[in-house]
């Protein structure tokens, strides 16, 4: 069973962190990854960087930017966690635009992922239909669980269809926003978390955007199977630096 | 029958698409599903062609350039997209784009603009309809293109710095699509060229197709026949390009040239010939040629014309390139801008330099002496006379 689905099983919310891979520093990848483990993070998102992340907000450009600029790119990447699995357990997922992966070659990238120990794949660029018709096979032959995003503004038809092409969970994304924008929730996020629990749908559903502190991972998670925290950890990252880690994660739950 | 234009989900050929994220697919489907509905409505149809013939001055003229003509040896003639109010074809589009966004009913226009051109034919049909603007623009070009900021202002718009990346076009541009991901119910995202996803590189054609709509009949005036040997246009993202290829897409007797900008040379390194120098990719939303590293980080272009200065071309031109249907020439800055005076001094026409590109072909390459080449002159150069102070030492 991949291990996010293994995850999933567990009997509790699930906090997942995203952070962008070559920043603050090129080598801090492999660290930031052990350091969230030890603090019981249960799902890792390594950010892909990207030159255009067009649904990024400010402090992620700015990360993205910056370990482009430390001299990131997609080989470098899977060198840093050719050996991740000697000394990680967590599901690990890469999270990045369509772009890079298409120029490293689709089946090459994922074939990569795999003999590494990558569990999944978010590439919010890289739409349903397009997955479904040239890449699913692909995915599948290297295990890996490809997750879709939805929004308050996603009809329920098409939420229903992303469900059924989802095996492990879907990204909800709680209001209308790039990353980082917004903070906190309102009654518009409560009535949509609410809305999509009544749908009792197969896959579990993990809230991002708009998710910093203990407060709103709290209210993130009331209805849902999780959170996701990306820019409040880089911000973080970029102010405390990768031994402070553990101080953001207990700040959180 | 085989043809060069969009299919139903917006591919030509292998490119185009709509590559966005989930938080962009309602926006976009919402117009993907009512754009041509709304396009072949009479009182759409009624509305826009009566603002193109009264406000935005259309016909423009097809005219026999004599003594170009004369110097090449060959027929040229110009189609004056340079008259139309605001002083390029960009407006076509915009008086299209805000009347679909009224149909849709938004009251809020976003834009992005690289030079400025597009921007202030947003601002002109956001005043004329009295609906708010906000046009993003990278740092770096509100610098350099100061009077068309100062336009957009006057308009009522407001001008907001795209602060992010290179702070030039493609980072105004991401700060659009940012914006619209905020703001996704009121707001209507008026795209300036065929780029973009699915349905804007059709749409966006489809507004500028008047421009070709027009050199047939003009040119079955002026010629006895609706078809040219060639149209030429220059291409950046390739709005008025497509506009002027549009009708004669699926036609083999004419033939299609499309002039980009080699900037200081091919493989200067400072260049923005995306046929010459781009791979297939994604660029905002659509698959298509882009210049970009072989790690896929969308690159830098660079062109003296900052409108034809986008690492990316329309799906309908990299389709056109790859499939051997269009002629891809790259000029670089020297010679657009050496054409572009000669275009002064020979009709007494001072072109945008975008437009001097297109024009810089006849010393690069052979006419009959009986062909009929039509050249769009997609813009009046204005604008640009700080460039060609500089340039020339005026």
């Amino acid at each position: 069973m991949n291990r996010i689905n293994k995850k999933l099983q567990e009997d509790k919310k699930m906090l997942s962190i995203y952070f962008t891979a070559g920043y603050p520093k090129l080598n801090d990848t492999v660290p930031i990854i052990e350091e969230l483990e030890k603090n019981g993070v249960d799902l890792i998102e390594i950010g892909l960087p990207f030159s255009d992340p067009l649904a990024d907000g400010p402090t992620i450009q700015q990360s993205s930017t910056a370990a482009l600029k430390n001299g990131m790119h997609t080989e470098l990447l899977f060198q840093q966690l050719k050996g991740i699995r000697k000394t990680v357990s967590v599901p690990l997922i890469i999270m990045g635009y369509f772009n890079p992966v298409l120029q490293y070659g689709v089946e090459a990238f994922c074939k990569k992922c795999q003999e590494i120990g990558i569990d999944g794949l978010i590439l919010p660029d890289l739409p349903l239909d397009v997955y479904q018709e040239e890449y699913k096979s692909i995915f599948e032959k290297y295990g890996l669980i490809n997750v879709f995003l939805i929004t308050p503004q996603t009809s329920e038809a098409r939420i229903k269809a992303i469900d059924d092409a989802s095996e492990g969970f879907i990204y909800m994304v709680s209001s209308a926003s790039t990353t980082g924008a917004k903070e906190g929730f309102g009654p518009e996020q409560k009535a949509y978390f609410e809305r999509i629990t009544e749908m009792k749908l197969k896959n579990p559903q993990i809230v991002g955007f708009g998710i910093s502190n203990s407060d709103t991972f709290q209210q993130a998670t009331q209805k849902t199977k999780g959170a996701i925290i990306g820019s409040a950890f880089i911000k973080h990252l970029s102010q405390k630096g990768v031994s402070k880690i553990g101080q953001f994660v207990k700040g959180i739950r | 029958m085989k043809t060069y234009h969009a299919d139903e989900r917006g591919y030509y050929g292998e490119f185009g698409g709509a590559f966005i994220p989930e938080m962009l697919y309602p926006n976009c489907e919402e117009l993907r599903q009512n754009y041509l509905r709304i396009m072949e409505e009479p009182s759409f149809q009624k509305e826009f062609h009566q603002l193109l013939k009264d406000y935005v001055g259309r016909p423009t003229p097809l005219y026999f350039a004599k003594r170009l003509s004369e110097k090449y040896n060959t027929k040229i003639y110009l189609k004056r997209e340079d008259l139309c109010h605001t002083g390029a074809h960009k407006v076509n589009n915009t008086i299209g784009q805000i009347l679909m966004a009224k149909k849709l009913g938004k009251n809020r226009i976003i834009a992005e603009t690289g030079a400025g051109q597009h921007g202030v034919a947003t601002a002109t049909v956001c005043a004329l309809m009295g609906i708010e603007c906000v046009v993003y623009m990278g740092e770096i070009d509100i610098a350099r293109q100061a009077p068309n900021v100062a336009r957009m202002k006057m308009l009522g718009t407001e001008v907001r710095p795209a602060l992010s990346g290179s702070r030039t076009l493609k980072d105004a541009t991401n700060e659009a699509i940012r914006d619209w991901i905020n703001n996704p119910v009121d707001t209507h995202y008026i795209i300036g060229s065929v780029v973009g996803p699915h349905p804007y590189p059709d749409m966006v054609a489809r507004f500028q197709s008047v421009i070709s709509e027009e050199i047939k009949w003009q040119l079955k005036e002026k010629e006895g026949r609706e078809n040219p040997d060639y149209v030429v246009a220059c291409v950046g993202g390739g709005s008025n390009a497509a506009g002027a290829y549009y009708h004669y897409l699926d036609v083999p007797d004419v033939g299609i040239i499309a002039v980009e900008a080699a900037g200081k040379g091919i493989n200067s390194g400072e260049s923005a010939a995306t046929s010459a120098l781009g791979k297939v990719g994604i660029i905002h939303g659509s698959k298509t040629l882009l210049m970009q590293t072989d790690d896929g980080q969308i690159t830098e272009p660079y062109s003296i014309s900052a409108g034809l200065d986008y690492p990316g071309v329309g799906p309908m031109h990299a389709h056109l390139f790859k499939s051997g249907r269009g002629e891809f020439i790259s000029i670089t800055d020297d010679k657009a801008m050496t054409a572009g005076l000669a275009l002064c001094q020979l009709e007494g026409i001072i072109p945008a330099i975008e437009t001097s590109h297109a024009f810089a072909i006849f010393e690069e390459r052979q006419f009959e002496k009986d062909d009929v080449v039509v050249v769009n002159l997609s813009g009046r150069g204005d604008k640009d006379l700080r460039n060609y102070i500089d340039y020339f030492r005026l």
